[in-house]
């Protein structure tokens, strides 16, 4: 099986080739590589609007950028503007591919928003505009995100370095002989990884903050009956209900929310920097903290994008093990957040405790193979890393056929009819689908407003053609929904692992022939040209490639110069993109409804921040 | 050859005798009954078997530790199961996770609220000391940069069973402490740590002085002794300048380094 399974952009419109029709187009990209469409960046609205209206391009996956500064390949000759903006878009109709957008833009310049055509690029221009420094005109609310106002520098710019290190890439044993590396760190007077600059006075420093986020919001919702004053609240970063650091400010008026605006960055752990810096190999184990529930699918995600990058077949029993992997990690997510939107209820505990029982028996099956419970860095580039243990399919066939079925049957017993869920449920947080599409929100969030969008049907990827199984949608949009859907979802992985765990090639043999990382087992060197042994080098080019991570839509965006290290590496989080529905979904209802809005968006601060 | 059998009770009272202070007498019929043991000992007791953590759940670690408090391994066989979200109430912060710049202030504010006795365990690679992401830049390498930190547990993240270990450390910690030295019955000692704040970048107010010397420079040396920034030309040059205390830094560091070498 190929990793190239993903379809390839649509090039042919109703019109004729896309190059041709598209408003401001320069040129394309080689076609060796993920084909990105040039555009000149005064004219990337005209494109945006054609895409979406002409070719039913509906959904704004990702904007991201990329610093070209001090890159010397071919894919850039002829253009001198330092950063690119890229955007990949994806109908939500037609599924399929992607097509892929550059506006190329000199430093210090700024390039229209696109929120006003796709509300859902708000939290990603602020990231880019945060770690990038690019100004986007337009946009409604252009503050950093991740980062703190006043941060000193825009960090993912190529001339930008940490104080820990100060140097271009990992500082390697090798490239120091006497081995006695000392850190940039330990040379500064304050001893931590920190930088201040020149004339930067700590007594005298000012936050320049000028901007409170909610204070905006209207004074009442609809006719004011009293004269009352809505206060600000804020939830977090430390509250038992944001699921980790996450921030919430609130405007209410009485308990009804006028106003709500995310914070986040209390986990921003600069992944993307680390990993311009990692071999692509050693970025593997860090894409596990992404979204700390599910590492199998993260790993999946990333190691898709490498071998779409590389061309590396993957051998068919490691798709299988693919497969099996990534749909026990989506029962595992989704029995999870049952519980703690359970939990955002008031519910405490007892049903977090019954739903995550299971969870731990699937556990001991990763750590069998993979020698760790949560982090399990599997998959390699070109399958996965060492094959299943003896006896392991028995095990995994005795939950799948027994235990998890019933688990699920316990779970809708205890608590589908209930009388507290419907009456928090039903009806609160509602966003019709067309928001929520235009808000790039994917994943369980949209399904249960009807969109019938997974990629493991939209665009398939893996063998999950080969599986029976259908795309549960549910109607209403609500807290109720939510909780459904992921229930539904549960019971059809149960399905997908129950035809996979039958029909895996070769069984329960171990060691058979096919298994294993075709990488690892052949070496990078013989398939990559490169230094042997680990160092795999992509040729020059850029991939895109996307799962159906149990959140939404996982995304890993990599461009590479040819060199051992990713010249860019971006994940697109369905996490962070989901937060954008979360202001427009609470608006209008309760504080403590927000609670459980934000429980059933279903995040994980790990791939919120990165 | 009759030996004479052991007087029980006369030994205990000989073992108990430093204890008793010649006050106190337990009667012959109540010796079946009373306990007679230290104030430390049941002082120290109640604390371990009722020590509630901070519900604070930082990162990936945070999963481990949610785990450790389920059903299979039951935090609840230890007196540990009441997790509070207030830190007025509990005992015990558990640092589960990486601790990021932006965080951190708000760490040390909840640090600084929870009421002594307080304990603090630094669970995990990245609260230990930053972890696989220790080199980024809004990554704080440890949080034992800023608040004392009683029991560290490797691992990325630790196992349920690590964890325990570690706690089960914690209580050991109590066991040994004495009301009488206890830094919390003192007089004048308050352990208020000092917030850090977030300027350019963040910065402990303990080291405001220690800043200044380097960016308050003249430009010309300034610019050399600093990194990072927006600009190229801000970080050109490696630190050339160093003033004396980064010396005795760099010092130590050699030290350290020879000696790991050695060792
Ligand atoms: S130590 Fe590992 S598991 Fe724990 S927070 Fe850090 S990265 Fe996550």
């Amino acid at each position: 099986m190929s990793a190239t399974l993903v379809a390839e952009a649509p090039d042919q419109t109703q019109t004729g080739t896309l190059a041709d029709v598209l408003p401001g187009v320069l040129g394309t990209t080689s076609d060796d590589t993920d084909k990105a469409y040039l555009v000149a960046a005064d004219k990337i609205l005209d494109a945006l609007a054609y895409l979406r209206d002409k070719e039913g391009y509906d959904f704004l996956s990702s904007v991201t950028c990329v610093d070209y500064q001090g890159y010397n390949g071919k894919q850039r000759k002829g253009i001198s503007e330092r950063f690119d903006v890229v955007y990949h878009l994806y109908s939500t109709k037609k599924g399929g591919g992607h097509v892929v957008l550059h506006a190329p833009i000199p430093s210090n310049d700024t390039i229209a928003s696109a929120t006003s055509l796709f509300p859902g690029a708000n939290l990603q221009e602020r990231e880019v505009y945060d770690l990038y420094g690019i100004k986007f005109e337009g946009h409604p609310n252009l503050r950093r995100i991740l980062l703190w106002d006043g941060f000193n520098g825009h960090p993912m710019r190529k001339d930008w370095k940490e104080a820990y290190f100060d140097e271009d890439s990992k500082p390697f044993r090798s490239r120091h002989p006497k081995g006695s590396y000392e850190f940039h760190e330990d040379k500064l007077p304050w001893g931590k990884n920190a930088t201040y600059p020149a004339g930067w006075d700590p007594d005298t420093w000012q936050a320049p903050v000028a901007y409170v986020p909610v204070s905006q919001a209207p004074k009442h919702l609809g006719e004011a009956h009293l004269d009352t004053e809505s206060i600000v609240v804020n939830l977090g970063p430390h509250h038992p209900s944001t699921h980790g650091v996450f921030r919430m400010l609130t405007r209410i008026e009485g308990e009804t929310i006028l106003a709500l605006e995310p914070e986040m960055g209390y986990l921003h752990r600069n992944h993307e920097k680390i990993g311009e810096r990692n071999t692509y190999l050693m970025n593997m184990p860090f894409t596990d903290r992404l979204d700390y529930l599910n590492s199998m699918s993260n790993n999946w995600g990333y190691a898709l994008a490498v071998e779409k990058l590389t061309g590396i077949e993957v051998p068919e029993r490691a798709e299988y093990i693919r497969v099996i992997m990534a749909e026990f990690t989506r029962f595992v997510n989704h029995t999870w957040s049952i519980g703690f939107i359970l939990n955002d209820l008031g519910a405490l505990q007892t049903p977090a405790l019954y739903a995550i029982e299971e969870r731990e028996m699937i556990l001991d099956l990763f750590e069998e193979v993979s020698g760790a419970r949560l982090m399990c860095n599997y998959l390699r580039f070109g399958g996965v890393v060492r094959d299943l243990t003896a006896g392991w399919l028995t095990k995994a066939r005795y939950l799948a056929n027994d235990r998890l079925p019933r688990a699920l049957d316990e779970l809708d017993r205890m608590l589908t009819d209930n009388e507290i869920l419907m009456a928090r449920g039903r009806g609160v947080g509602y966003l019709p689908a067309e928001d929520l599409i235009s808000l790039s929100v994917s994943g369980p969030m949209i399904r249960a407003a009807g969109v019938a969008y997974d990629i493991r049907k939209a665009e398939p990827y893996g063998v999950y053609d080969r599986f029976d199984f259908e795309i549960p949608t549910l109607p209403h949009s609500d807290i109720y929904d939510r909780y459904y859907i992921r229930l539904l979802e549960a019971r059809q992985s149960v399905r997908i692992l129950q035809q996979a765990l039958a029909d895996i090639p070769g069984g329960e043999t171990v060691g058979f022939g096919d298994y294993a990382s075709a990488t690892l087992s052949q070496g990078f060197g013989s398939i990559m040209g490169g230094k042997g042994g680990y160092n795999l080098r992509p040729p020059e080019g850029e991939a895109y490639a996307r799962v159906e991570s149990p959140k939404g839509e996982l995304g890993f965006y990599i461009a590479s110069d040819g060199k051992p290290n990713p010249w860019r590496y971006h994940v697109r989080s369905p996490c962070y993109i989901n937060l954008n529905a979360l202001g427009p979904m609470s608006v209008g209802y309760k504080l403590a409804d927000a609670v459980v809005i934000l429980g059933a968006i279903d995040i994980v601060l790990g791939e919120v921040d990165r | 050859m009759a030996t004479v059998p052991p007087n029980f009770p006369e030994i205990k009272q000989e073992q108990l005798k430093p204890y008793l202070h010649d006050s106190i007498v337990v009667p012959d019929e109540l010796q079946g009954n009373v306990l007679i043991t230290t104030l430390d000992k049941v002082y120290n007791w109640s604390r371990k078997s009722s020590m509630w953590p901070l519900l604070f759940g930082l990162a990936c670690c945070a999963i481990e530790m949610i785990a450790t408090a389920a059903s299979r391994y039951d935090l609840a066989r230890f007196g540990m199961e009441v997790m509070r979200p207030s830190p007025r109430q509990s005992d015990l912060m558990i640092v589960s996770g990486t601790v990021t710049k932006k965080m951190v202030p708000a760490i040390v504010r909840i640090y600084n609220q929870m009421a002594e006795p307080r304990y603090v365990l630094a669970m995990g690679a990245c609260a230990t000391g930053g972890g696989p992401f220790k080199e980024g830049y809004n990554v704080v390498s440890g949080i034992d940069k800023y608040i004392p930190v009683d029991v560290y547990v490797p691992g990325c993240p630790p196992t349920p069973e690590a964890l325990i270990y570690g706690l089960l450390k914690v209580h050991e910690k109590v066991e040994r402490q004495s009301i009488l030295t206890v830094p919390w019955y003192r007089k004048d000692q308050s352990e208020f740590v000092p917030v850090p704040r977030l300027g350019a970048d963040i910065f402990d107010p303990r080291q405001v002085e220690l800043i200044k010397e380097t960016t308050m420079k003249k430009p010309v040396e300034a610019s050399a002794a600093t990194t990072g920034g927006g600009d190229a030309a801000a970080h050109a040059a490696g630190p050339k300048a160093v003033s004396g205390k980064a010396k005795s830094r760099m010092e130590e560091a050699k030290r350290r380094a020879a000696a790991k070498r050695a060792g």
